[in-house]
Formats: C-alpha cells, sequence, structure tokens
C-alpha cells in the first residue's frame, strides 16, 4: 500500500504523499497541521478533564483522608497498610473471585458446546443467534429485577420448583452460598450467548478439510470437539477469558440490583453477611456510603492491583498459545 | 442417513432447549407483571399471563416517574450517541487518513486509556462535577461520555479498510478541504460502522446505572436503570407485580433498538472480536 493512506510507519516522513509539493512546503511546521490536530483534541480534552486528571487525583487522594467536605489530611501509606489487614476487602476479594469462578468457567464451556451446534445447523441459524443473543443486550437492572423475584424465598419461581420435586426451599437471597449462586446464575444468562458468538465467529475460520478428514478417520463428534475445535479455537476462546476476567472482577450493578432489597444498612453491602459484596461494591460502600474518598482511592488502586495482576498472567497465556 | 437425521433432530432440540433457557427470563416478566400480589404470593405459581397488567402499570405510575425518568434516559443516550458518532469519526478520519507528529504517541495513550479501571476515576470525578455544580444534573452524565477511545479504535479500523486512497486523492484533486472530505467523502462510506457504533453506544447509554447512581443525587433528574432498581429497594413486601410491569416497559424500547440493529450489532461484534 502506498499512497496517502500508507500504514504508519516510523520514522517515514511526516506528511508524505499527503499533500500536493508546495502545500508541503509550506506545513512543514506543527501548527501547519491544526485541523487534524483541532479534530482529535475533543477527545483528548475530556480524557484530561475527566480521565487523566481524575487518576492522578485518585493517586494523591490515596494518600490523604478526606472526607469530601473538610480539608484534607496526609495519611501517608497508612491507608494501604490498613487496606491489606481489612478483612472486609478480603471478604469481597474472595468473595468476587468466587462469584467469577462459578459464572465464567461454565459460561465459556456451554458457550462454546453452544457455537458447534450453532456451526453445524443449518436451518433457523439467524433465529437462534438473535435469541441467544437478546439477554446480553438487556439491561442489567431489569434482569437482576427479574432475578430477584425467581429466587425470592417465599413465592420464587427457583423455590416453587425445588418445592415440586419434593426438595426443601432455599433461601437464595439470604444465605452464603446462595446468594453467590444467584449472581452466578445472572451473570452465566446474561453472557453466555454473547461468547457464543464470538466463538462461532471463531469456528467459521476453521477450515473445513480438518473435520472431514477427522470423519473419514472415524472420530465422534466428542474426539473432533476435544482434538480439533478447543485446539484450533484457543486464541479465541482466550480472548473471551481476558474479557470475561476484566468485567468479572469488576462486577456491580448484578449483586447491588439483586441484593439490594435484602439489607437495609448499606445500598452496596451485598446481601445479609456481606456475602455476595464484590470488590467494586465495597469500594462504593466506603466511598460514597461512607464519604470515606481517601480510603475509597486506596481500594481503588487495589482494585486496579488484582485486575492488572489478572490481566498479566492472561496475557502469559495467550504469549504461551501463540509460540 | 439414518443416524445424520437422529443427530440433527437431537441438534435442534438441545438448540431449542438453550432457546427456552434464553428467553424464559422474559416470558417470566411478562406473567409477573400481569398478576395482583395476591395471585404472585399463591402456590403453585401462576405460568400463564394474567389480567392485571392495568392496574400494576397504574401502581408503577404512581409509584415513580416512570416517563420523566425515561425521558432524562432518551436525553443522555441520544445526545451522547451523538456526540460519540461525529468526534469518534472526525478523530478516527484523522488516524486513519492522515500523518502528522506525535500520531504515534497520541494513537497509543488513547489506546492505553482502555485500560484504566472506572473506580480509579469515580471518586475525583464526583468532585469535579460536585465543583462545576452538574451533580444532580444529566450534564454529568452526558459530558464525560462525548468521545471514547473504543469508538475511535473502532471506526479507525473501519476507514482504514474501505475508504480508498484513489477517493481521497480524487476528492483533494476536486478542490475538497478537510472538513469536506470528512463530510461527503467519509462519511457516506462508513455509514453501516456508524450505525454499529450508534446502536452499540444508545444501549450502553441506555443501560448504564454505576455512574448514573452515583451522579444523580438529586431525585428531580434520575435515569431509567436508577428510578427501577429504587422500585426494587422498597423494604418490606415487595409489589411484584408492579416491579415486574416496570421492568417489562423499561425494555421495549431497549428490544425495538436491537430489533432494528440486531443483524449488523451481530455480526459487527463477532468481527471486533476475530481481528
Amino acid at each position: 500500500m502506498t499512497g496517502v493512506g500508507a500504514a504508519p510507519t516510523l520514522g517515514a516522513p511526516a506528511d508524505s504523499g499527503v499533500r500536493s509539493a508546495p502545500a508541503r512546503a509550506r506545513s512543514r511546521s506543527v501548527l501547519g497541521y491544526w485541523r487534524l490536530y483541532l479534530a482529535i483534541s475533543p477527545f483528548y480534552l475530556l480524557f484530561l478533564c475527566f480521565g487523566l486528571i481524575p487518576v492522578g487525583f485518585s493517586l494523591y487522594l490515596s494518600f490523604h483522608r478526606w472526607d469530601g467536605l473538610g480539608s484534607m489530611e496526609y495519611a501517608g501509606l497508612s491507608q494501604y497498610r490498613y487496606l491489606l489487614s481489612d478483612g472486609q476487602f478480603w471478604n469481597s476479594l474472595t468473595n468476587t473471585l468466587i462469584i467469577w469462578a462459578i459464572a465464567t468457567l461454565p459460561m465459556l464451556f456451554i458457550a462454546l458446546v453452544t457455537a458447534v451446534m450453532l456451526n453445524s445447523a443449518v436451518r433457523f441459524k439467524n433465529f437462534y443467534r438473535f435469541a441467544y443473543f437478546l439477554p446480553n443486550v438487556t439491561s442489567v437492572v431489569a434482569v437482576a429485577i427479574i432475578f430477584t423475584s425467581i429466587f425470592s424465598t417465599n413465592f420464587g419461581l427457583a423455590n416453587a420448583v425445588l418445592q415440586g420435586l419434593g426438595l426443601d426451599q432455599v433461601a437464595w437471597l439470604n444465605t452464603d452460598w446462595g446468594i453467590k449462586i444467584s449472581i452466578a446464575v445472572l451473570m452465566t444468562w446474561q453472557w453466555t450467548g454473547y461468547n457464543a458468538l464470538i466463538f462461532l465467529a471463531g469456528l467459521q475460520t476453521i477450515p473445513t478439510e480438518l473435520y472431514e478428514a477427522a470423519r473419514v478417520d472415524g472420530a465422534g463428534p466428542v474426539q473432533t470437539f476435544f482434538r480439533i475445535t478447543v485446539p484450533m479455537m484457543r486464541p479465541i476462546i482466550l480472548f473471551a477469558l481476558v474479557v470475561s476476567t476484566v468485567t468479572g472482577l469488576q462486577s456491580f450493578t448484578e449483586p447491588q440490583v439483586l441484593l439490594a432489597n435484602t439489607n437495609n444498612t448499606s445500598t452496596f453491602a451485598g446481601g445479609p453477611g456481606n456475602s455476595g459484596q464484590t470488590m467494586v461494591l465495597y469500594f462504593f460502600q466506603q466511598s460514597f456510603d461512607n464519604n470515606d474518598f481517601g480510603y475509597g482511592a486506596a481500594i481503588a488502586w487495589g482494585i486496579f492491583l488484582v485486575v492488572a495482576i489478572f490481566s498479566i498472567v492472561n496475557w502469559r497465556l495467550v504469549q504461551r498459545g501463540e509460540k | 442417513m439414518k443416524g445424520t437425521r437422529a443427530r440433527g433432530l437431537t441438534l435442534h432440540i438441545s438448540l431449542i432447549a438453550g432457546v427456552l433457557v434464553s428467553l424464559f427470563p422474559f416470558y417470566w416478566t411478562i406473567v409477573m407483571s400481569t398478576h395482583s400480589s395476591t395471585e404472585i404470593f399463591q402456590y403453585p405459581p401462576k405460568l400463564l399471563p394474567g389480567s392485571h397488567f392495568d392496574e400494576n402499570v397504574h401502581h408503577l405510575f404512581q409509584k415513580i416517574d416512570f416517563f420523566g425518568s425515561m425521558f432524562n434516559t432518551l436525553v443522555v443516550a441520544v445526545s451522547v450517541t451523538f456526540l460519540v458518532l461525529f468526534f469518534d469519526s472526525l478523530a478516527a478520519f484523522v488516524f486513519a487518513k492522515f500523518h502528522f507528529p506525535g500520531r504515534r504517541a497520541l494513537f497509543v495513550i488513547m489506546m492505553g486509556i482502555f485500560m484504566v479501571p472506572a473506580q480509579l476515576q469515580a471518586i475525583p470525578q464526583f468532585v469535579i462535577m460536585a465543583k462545576l455544580g452538574w451533580i444532580g444534573s444529566l450534564t454529568s452524565l452526558v459530558i464525560p461520555a462525548a468521545a471514547n477511545a473504543f469508538g475511535i479504535f473502532w471506526m479507525r479500523q473501519y476507514m482504514k479498510g474501505s475508504i480508498h486512497d484513489e477517493l481521497m486523492d480524487s476528492s483533494r484533486l476536486d478542490g475538497c478541504g478537510f472538513l469536506r472530505q470528512y463530510w461527503h467523502v467519509a462519511l457516506p462510506v462508513v455509514r453501516p460502522g456508524l450505525a454499529f457504533l450508534g446502536i452499540f453506544t444508545f444501549m450502553a447509554q441506555w443501560n448504564d446505572y454505576a455512574w448514573p447512581l452515583i451522579a444523580l443525587i438529586n431525585p428531580d433528574h434520575v435515569t431509567l436503570q436508577v428510578a427501577l432498581s429504587q422500585l426494587n429497594s422498597v423494604n418490606g413486601t415487595t409489589d411484584y407485580g408492579m416491579v415486574m410491569a416496570g421492568a417489562l416497559l423499561a425494555l421495549i424500547p431497549l428490544l425495538v433498538v436491537f430489533f432494528i440493529g440486531a443483524r449488523q450489532i451481530m455480526a459487527d461484534l463477532a468481527k471486533g472480536a476475530i481481528r
């Protein structure tokens, strides 16, 4: 590719081929590009005001005590030290990881199986894709409200089914594991179809000759799935894993709406015994319920660190897969 | 032959079972929103729609300013969508088709912004909004969302592939300046990419919850999602018929937008993932 839209190559003349020769001479100086800078400036201005300055300020804030009204008080590392010994933070971290594990791993597996089935279905393909994707585009708030009614102890549908089967009722939104399972079910329901569509797109790039060869060699569907589909899909499975880890570690709306009415002390408590309190819920509780902005900022950096560690581990996995 | 047919049947039965699981909560919303509280408390549960929808909606409108909050959400979602489409496509056009000093560094900075978690910005943004006097007003939702890195990246990829250099050259020979190239040459070519970004942005704004919950302390100006969640957090016995009627009505506009753009959304989303 040459000419106007040539790919950016480092060290190439800044405006090679973009303008005619006299224009080029005129615009040697940076100012000559003012139109271009002006065109990209809105994003950078917004980023400066609502991205960069806030991130810097939250770092500053994490070393101070501040309730948002009075004066700030320098606190050094004490808030980070407190974070490390804060049982409620560790509880929220454990909750987040448990909910992530029981939601994400089954979800990715079901999504992959669904995608394989969708890939071999000839009829009604668009209808299926549409129906599977619908949960993902609907509002989490509305969905969480719907699931609150399904998991309600006395007249929820989940317990009605258990009762119909002759089993005991479960206080879904009032017990430690019930809360975590409810949140995980809600997440799985919302994201399985999304991941299935992503996987489907990946499946369509696998050459069909591979499957034909396997069939000639007498491989069954299960063998084909684990010997061809899963290895060929490795990069895209890891992509889905990375995305769902980053979003899963920052889950907020699902537990907040699902559990808001079962606890009247704080809207961010995550239900009885804080069993559904994720890291982000705890962050909101400290920052906006307790107005402890300084400690809230320290929690935010704690969350950032956790997400970063998981991203690096994931990234390593992707890299190894590409070797 | 017989084996493949049986396998095909199993396949469709499994897929339909998946569809039922996928769609059931929507059906359940309809069922719940059409029953009175006394009917909802009965066992066994009612599995078919009832006749109390009007009553539930009536209670809903007494409890919250449903149309007011829906109007607020609409104002936010529409303004953000137009701002994002304009600013993102303009920046993407520059990044895709022009060379200028610092372009690489600026692009890398922009991509780096993806990685910053929202929590790091929440407190300072709240403080900034408070200082500006925007807390409780819809401005606090619109302005920070008016341009984003994802949209610029998406449109840049799209423009690189679809706006040909010959088109740029000939339009320049015809005397088009930068703005006319953007408006008359680039935008018409990338209309499908804009449609995806627009629908995607609209839906994300319509569903946004965490930031509006914090920024809209003033009860005059809540968005639909915040109003809905307030219904759910009423202590004591919840009137589920009313709450579910609210959830259902709030989903309708979203579903309409999705029906219009579904094909494009599903195709483009997958394309973005394997790129």
